[in-house]
């Protein structure tokens, strides 16, 4: 089961009432990939899905192209996607084995086939001992794990994935995280993944989809927006990030909290960026740059420090040390070059999106 | 012992009421059965009048249960993809049909009935026939079709449903017929003993509609309390109420369609949706 390519030329989309949910764009996914769109609730990503599945139709001159096959103007049942729901959109009429058994039904697929096909599917998803049980019988991950045979059942061209976990609790959501990322690699099938959970995304995609107000923020692998975002909206959304402000100057950046090494070309105010996990903690005692502890959170695994006193603003650093921390005890910093980088240089890689009606990202 | 005073007064309260209600009932049921009614239970229990009920008025019962039946088909065959179609299109123009269909129920039946006569009279072979009652039946009843099954799929969130349906290849009839009816079978069922129900007790539009070779039951009824002895009347409300009494308990059962779904329906998804930066 080898997916499709997609291709969106120009696609927007502009509800009866005036509003844009999604500015026209340009999208290219190659067969075979995951890729992840990405952004809080009103960004546009669920239109996006929803019109490469067919259920909205993009506004006039908007194109949609499976493997270079114009199929803009098919509706969904004749796209032959997959789709996974929110809500799971299960038939509470049947039950899990007839669930999963529609789409080859719909298809006309002959019975002994059908059967062998479906067994194969709860087999794959190991929800066989369910295949009697009514809908409303199941949990909420047993629901996804039925959902997700359904819509494989069918060998879909490509797979498309509406926050398919966002209704699971935490715990639940981390394991069938990892069971999908190994079903989509296993199934090599073009798959699309709407999600609002930066962790999720990065786990997940090969390349992921930022998006904010109908429009592209960026688009890149999960590295290249983690460590390169290209403004400061991707910066903020994804993970964790600290700003400092200083002044750079003979191949050094000056700030309150002290000075540390920096490019010998530049020259005046600056403002560097970096994530917890590119700091370390070290004596104060001829410490680049010292600050003072204004909280502490035991993590388990890490602790996760704010630290004031630095720059204008507190920074949060991330350390494995398991002694206790208290507020007020000055602490000394030490960043690791690589971890650092301004906005205007992460931008350079990927292409800015441009303000206007017809903005075009490209990727 | 103030609480249990409070206590007993509720209860003789609650019996009395009850028995206001229920006594004309059963005295209606018992004089049926009794022999002389004006010499009370005295005079013996005799099935006799209920013979001469079936004899006199058979096809008075038949005909209101050709009626309802049919008026049920109709509904259905109207109401279910009138509900659907409301459901389907958000916006004012549906919501308004939504408001406009329960006029006939606000409205007096014998208004209805009057503008049934005054719009189709002319047309004598209608008028004459007992399709005429069936179409004043079906303009009362209609509303409580269409109430219930857009209750019902209101609450099952039925375009998810079609959307998943539609995704796994379904067209629109695969999707009408096999996930979008099969769902929505709990409104269809109360929605329907709802219509059988009222049209077999309608009286106020009947009256005004029928003519002495189409009476139903109830008008009926109204003729033999004013023409026939007592014991007569009475055995025929008994036969009324043998009818009627299983429909109400099936109606009790299956009556509540919307909390039935809602009970039936997955549990709703809650979205912890992650504030915009």
């Amino acid at each position: 089961m080898t997916g499709a390519s997609i291709a969106l030329a120009d696609c927007g989309k502009t509800f009866a009432d005036g509003t844009v949910a999604l500015h026209r764009l340009d999208l290219e996914i190659a067969g075979g990939e995951t890729v992840v769109l990405l952004g809080p609730s009103g960004c546009g990503k669920t239109t996006l899905l929803r019109l490469i599945a067919g259920l909205e139709s993009p506004d006039p001159g908007g194109r949609v192209r499976f493997g270079g096959e114009d199929v803009t103007a098919r509706p969904i049942e004749r796209r032959n996607v997959g789709m996974v729901f929110q809500s799971y959109a299960l038939f509470p009429n049947m039950t899990v084995e007839e669930n999963v058994a529609y789409g080859l039904k719909v298809r006309r697929v002959p019975p002994k086939e059908r059967a062998r096909r479906t067994a194969e599917m709860l087999e794959m998803m190991h929800i066989g001992a369910l295949r009697r049980r009514r809908v409303d019988q199941l949990s909420g991950g047993q629901r996804q794990r039925v959902a997700l045979a359904r819509a494989i059942a069918v060998r879909p061209t490509v797979l498309l994935l509406d926050e398919p976990l966002t209704a699971l609790d935490a715990l639940l959501r981390e394991r069938l995280r990892v069971e999908i990322d190994a079903l989509l690699r296993g199934l090599g099938i073009t798959a699309i993944y709407v999600t609002h959970d930066q962790a999720e995304a990065m786990a997940l995609g090969d390349r992921i989809v930022v998006m904010r107000e109908g429009r592209v923020a960026q688009i890149g692998t999960p590295r290249d927006v983690y460590f390169r975002p290209a403004n400061p909206f991707v910066a903020d959304f994804i993970g964790t990030i600290n700003r400092l402000v200083g002044v750079a100057r003979n191949g050094a950046v000056e700030m309150p909290g002290g000075r540390f090494s920096w490019r010998a070309d530049a020259a005046g105010p600056v403002e560097l960026l970096f994530r917890p996990e590119s700091a370390r903690l070290l004596p104060p005692e001829g410490a680049p740059l010292r600050g003072r502890v204004a909280s502490a959170l035991f993590m388990g695994d890490r602790t996760r420090l704010v630290i004031a006193g630095i720059g204008e603003t507190p920074i949060i650093v991330d350390t494995t040390e398991r002694r206790q921390f208290h507020a007020g005890e000055e602490v000394g910093i030490g960043l690791d070059p690589e971890g650092l980088f301004t906005l205007a240089e992460a931008a350079a890689p990927d292409p800015q999106p441009r303000e206007g009606a017809a903005e075009r990202v490209t990727a | 012992m103030k609480r249990a005073g409070l206590f007993y007064a509720q209860l003789a309260f609650t019996i009395l009421v009850c028995a206001f209600m229920v006594v004309p009932v059963v005295l209606s049921i018992l004089a049926g059965v009794t022999a002389n009614f004006f010499q009370g239970i005295g005079s013996g229990l005799t099935l006799r009048w209920v013979v001469q009920v079936w004899g006199l008025y058979a096809d008075t019962i038949r005909l209101s249960v050709i009626i309802a039946l049919a008026c049920l088909a109709a509904t259905l065959i109207a109401g279910v993809p009138t509900a659907y179609v409301l459901a389907k299109r958000p916006g004012r123009v549906a919501r308004l049909i939504e408001e406009l269909l329960v006029l006939p129920i606000a409205i007096p039946g014998l208004a209805i009935a009057l503008g049934l006569i005054t719009t189709y009279g002319a047309f004598e072979g209608f008028r004459k026939s007992w399709l005429f009652i069936l179409a004043g039946h079906v303009v009362f009843t209609l509303p409580f079709m269409v109430r219930a099954v857009l209750a019902v799929l209101l609450a099952i969130d039925f375009r998810t449903l079609e959307e998943g349906a539609a995704s796994l290849g379904a067209g629109f009839w695969q999707r009408f017929l096999g996930v979008v009816l099969p769902n929505c079978r709990p409104g269809i069922l109360a929605g329907s003993l709802m219509v059988v129900t009222l049209s077999l007790g309608e009286f106020n539009l009947t009256w005004m509609l029928h003519t002495p070779l189409t009476k139903t039951l109830p008008v009926g009824l109204a003729d033999s309390y004013a023409s026939m002895r007592l014991e007569v009347a009475s055995a025929y409300t008994l036969v009324f109420f043998v009818i009627l009494v299983p429909l109400l308990v099936l109606l009790q059962r299956f009556g509540q369609p919307a909390r039935r779904a809602e009970r039936a329906a997955p549990v709703a998804a809650t979205v912890p949706e992650r504030a915009p930066a």
